[in-house]
């Protein structure tokens, strides 16, 4: 059985309150907040970019495991900020691992799901016997214009999943997809920042496409919302994935562990992967965890995953070097605006 | 007069992603065919209402387009007067059918806003006010917010007032199926919503929509004496007045609605105590105070209390209901299609086909249309044949 041997994830330790960026546009902070239900979001150091950030989980990830670096087949960095448009960001990130160089590599687009794309496509080459090993990551330092909405929430992290058949920390019980083309958010070619469709992002967008991989997955795996432990869905805020899950028959509870948005914002493609490492941090062996990412244009991937005994030791290692989710949330050193705009290179 | 509207249909009003232009006019006018039972032979001339199809869409040419669309092949104009352009598209085919140029005509009202950013639609709308208020960043919120200001300081009014309008709309809309909203709110909510343009507030603002509504009117009194269901026009009148705010004369008023619902009583020889329902424009809920006010239902100045003590609202009115649709606020507002869409509410009241929303014993509707802060405003009475 496929299933994650291990997971790295990497938050870059800068944030910036949201009620500063609103302050920044005169706008009121308690609505700003209250209206997408985040309260500060992390940002990259002017020297970190989404190669460094994924040479960074990934490396976590392959330093928690006894896996050979060099058993590692496959290579797949999903991200809307690859540093290059043509030049790969995966190649980077295996040199710098010592993969060896007999691994295919690619570098994945799929707005905010490109990451969980490379998790699937890596699950079906171990199912083929293609590979032993692969690596799936998702990261970003999301781009947003200032004075966007989006500039609350885009974010910086990454999250990488090493995947295989051997000592699992968690298997891979069903997984699916569901995509349209609907284009409700797009950056072209060249173009600096992203667009959207407003309101358009909402109902025939996230919320369309992520309940209709979770309905498609649950009818696939026979499983209903009270047999999970916990859920995890893409959060570009704080209010559609807390909404998704209500709809979906979730509790607050099941969803609670995975809400990152809250305190580090979107980091786009790695948004619903560090909520699946946040939930791993914490849940108990046996315990099955409900995921369903989203990448506009349209997309959203489901996975049905169960930990196993394994996940015990795992966690008290990454409890003891503090490098779980929660640890990396909480080092953080705060910045003003200015000093905002001058790491995002936008001045 | 003896112009009768013998056929009516509106689409639902919302955010309609899945609809083209196309669908919408279709379904409007072939609705409202079918209500007037008549043929498309029988239509010989279109009229179309729409503002953003040309700035946001790239397509202009909408006569010929939806002639085209709806298979009439008859001479087709499109008439443009910002968010009046459904009142005023009205008004046009009345004359062409006055002049006797025409004696069946369709008159469409249509707009498709959310297919577009948000930003690019407030940018489009805009093509409705003066160039320096453009220039120097003005929003329609911002106008209507000087408005309401203004408002505020003559007359003592507060957002408490305002919140009243939203949640009476809001109610009114919630009975209809067509609208956007159908969910009732308070006035606690109106006054908690995220602030849009300093008083007003989200919920002091009508929506951005997509709909289609669609008239059909005749002088032909075979088809308007056969059809029992048809109402009369009594009046058509527009008044226009300067562009921007800051060269009006006073900000407490819109001159162009006290004009032409002047002239519109005039025509229809009743005063504003015979109205019995109107459909007024409420893009924001200062608009709609301002609205009661200089149509004469209310002394300036007084239309906030009455609005406080249900004289305006559905099952408490005594005389006068006003937005029975749920307004531009709770029905929503595709800009080219409102003005079309406040009358064939009016036929349905005076036909008594409103269902739950129905007001009891009209006899007399109007409907007031206006256009950019108040550069157009169009004004049509409405009498039971």
């Amino acid at each position: 059985m496929v299933g994650i041997v291990s997971y790295g994830t990497y938050i870059p330790r800068y944030r910036i309150k949201i009620a500063d960026i609103a302050a920044a546009w005169k706008k009121d902070p308690d609505e700003v907040i209250r209206s997408l239900g985040v309260l500060e979001k992390s940002v990259p150091g002017g020297d970190e970019d989404t190669a460094t950030i994924a040479i960074e989980a990934a490396s976590s990830a392959l330093g928690a495991c006894a896996a050979d670096p060099k058993s590692i087949e496959c290579i797949f960095v999903g991200s809307e900020s690859h540093p290059y448009a043509v030049n790969p960001t995966s190649t980077i990130v295996g040199e710098l691992l010592g993969v060896g160089h007999n691994y295919l590599a690619a570098d994945l687009e799929f707005a905010c799901k490109a990451g969980t794309s490379g998790m699937q496509a890596i699950s079906g080459l171990i199912e083929a016997g293609q590979i032993r090993y692969g690596m799936a990551i998702g990261a970003d330092t999301a781009q947003s214009k200032p004075h966007d909405v989006l500039e609350y929430t885009s974010a910086a992290a990454g999250a990488a999943f090493l995947l295989g058949r051997n000592k699992l920390i968690a298997k891979l019980v069903s997984y699916t997809s569901y995509s349209s083309d609907t284009p409700d958010f797009w950056r072209r070619d060249g173009i600096r920042y992203p667009s959207h469709a407003g309101r358009f992002t909402g109902e025939p967008a996230y919320f369309a496409h992520v309940a209709a991989a979770a309905r498609r997955l649950m009818e696939k795996a026979h499983c209903r919302p009270e047999d999970i432990d916990w859920c995890v869905f893409h959060m570009p805020n704080g209010k559609f994935p807390r909404a998704v899950a209500k709809r979906l028959g979730f509790s607050h509870n099941q969803l609670a562990p995975s809400l990152i948005v809250d305190t580090i914002g979107n980091p786009y493609s790695a948004s619903t992967m560090l909520g699946l490492a946040a939930v791993l941090d914490i849940a108990k062996p046996g315990e099955k965890i409900f995921m369903v990412s989203y990448g506009s244009g349209a997309g959203s991937d489901a996975f049905l995953w169960e930990t196993t005994e394994e996940v015990v030791s795992y966690q008290r290692s990454a409890v003891r070097q503090k490098k779980t989710v929660k640890d990396q949330i909480e080092r953080k050193t705060y910045i003003d605006y200015v000093q905002y705009l001058k790491q995002t290179h936008k001045i | 007069m003896s112009v009768a509207i013998i056929g009516v249909s509106t689409t639902k009003f919302g955010e309609l992603w899945g609809t083209s232009p196309r669908a919408l006019a279709r379904e409007a006018v072939f609705g409202a065919m079918k209500d007037a039972r008549i043929a498309p032979k029988e239509i010989q001339a279109l009229f179309v209402g729409n503002m953003l199809s040309g700035i946001l869409g790239g397509q202009e040419h909408l006569g010929a387009f939806f002639s085209e669309e709806l298979g009439l092949r008859v001479p087709a104009f499109r008439i443009e007067g910002a968010c009046a352009s459904g009142g005023l598209a009205l008004h046009s085919a009345v004359g062409s059918i006055l002049s006797g140029q025409h004696e069946t005509v369709v008159v469409l009202g249509i707009e498709k806003m959310t297919d577009h950013k948000p930003e690019d639609v407030a940018a489009a709308l805009m093509a409705a006010g003066s160039q320096e208020e453009r220039s120097s960043g003005a929003t329609f919120p911002g106008l209507y917010a000087f408005l309401a200001r203004a408002h505020m300081e003559a007359f003592g009014t507060t957002v408490q007032d305002l919140a009243v309008v939203a949640v009476k709309n809001h109610f009114h809309a919630s009975l209809n199926t067509n609208a956007q909203f159908r969910n009732t709110i308070t006035k606690e909510q109106v006054l908690a919503s995220s602030k849009i343009a300093d008083p007003l507030r989200l919920l002091d603002c009508s929506p951005v929509s997509d709909g289609a509504a669609a008239l059909i009117i005749t002088s032909n009194r075979r088809q308007a004496t056969g059809n029992r269901r048809s109402v009369t026009i009594a009046a058509s009148a527009v008044a226009t007045d300067t562009l921007g705010l800051a060269q009006r004369e006073s900000l407490l008023e819109l001159k162009a609605t006290k004009k032409s619902s002047k002239e519109a009583y005039r025509q229809a020889g009743v005063d504003p105590g015979d109205i019995d329902v109107a459909e007024v424009h409420d893009c924001f809920t200062i608009a709609e105070i301002l609205a009661i006010e200089d149509l004469g239902f209310a002394g300036k100045g007084k239309a906030a209390a009455e609005l406080e003590r249900g004289e305006y609202t559905l099952n408490k009115a005594k005389k006068l209901v006003v937005n029975p649709s749920g307004g531009l606020k709770g029905c929503g507002h595709p800009v080219g299609a409102t003005g079309v869409k406040q009358v064939v509410e009016l036929v349905e009241q005076l036909r008594m086909d409103a269902g739950d929303r129905q007001v009891i014993g009209v006899r007399v509707g109007l409907a007031h249309n206006v256009g950019g802060s108040g550069a157009t405003a169009v004004v049509h009475i409405l009498k039971r044949a």
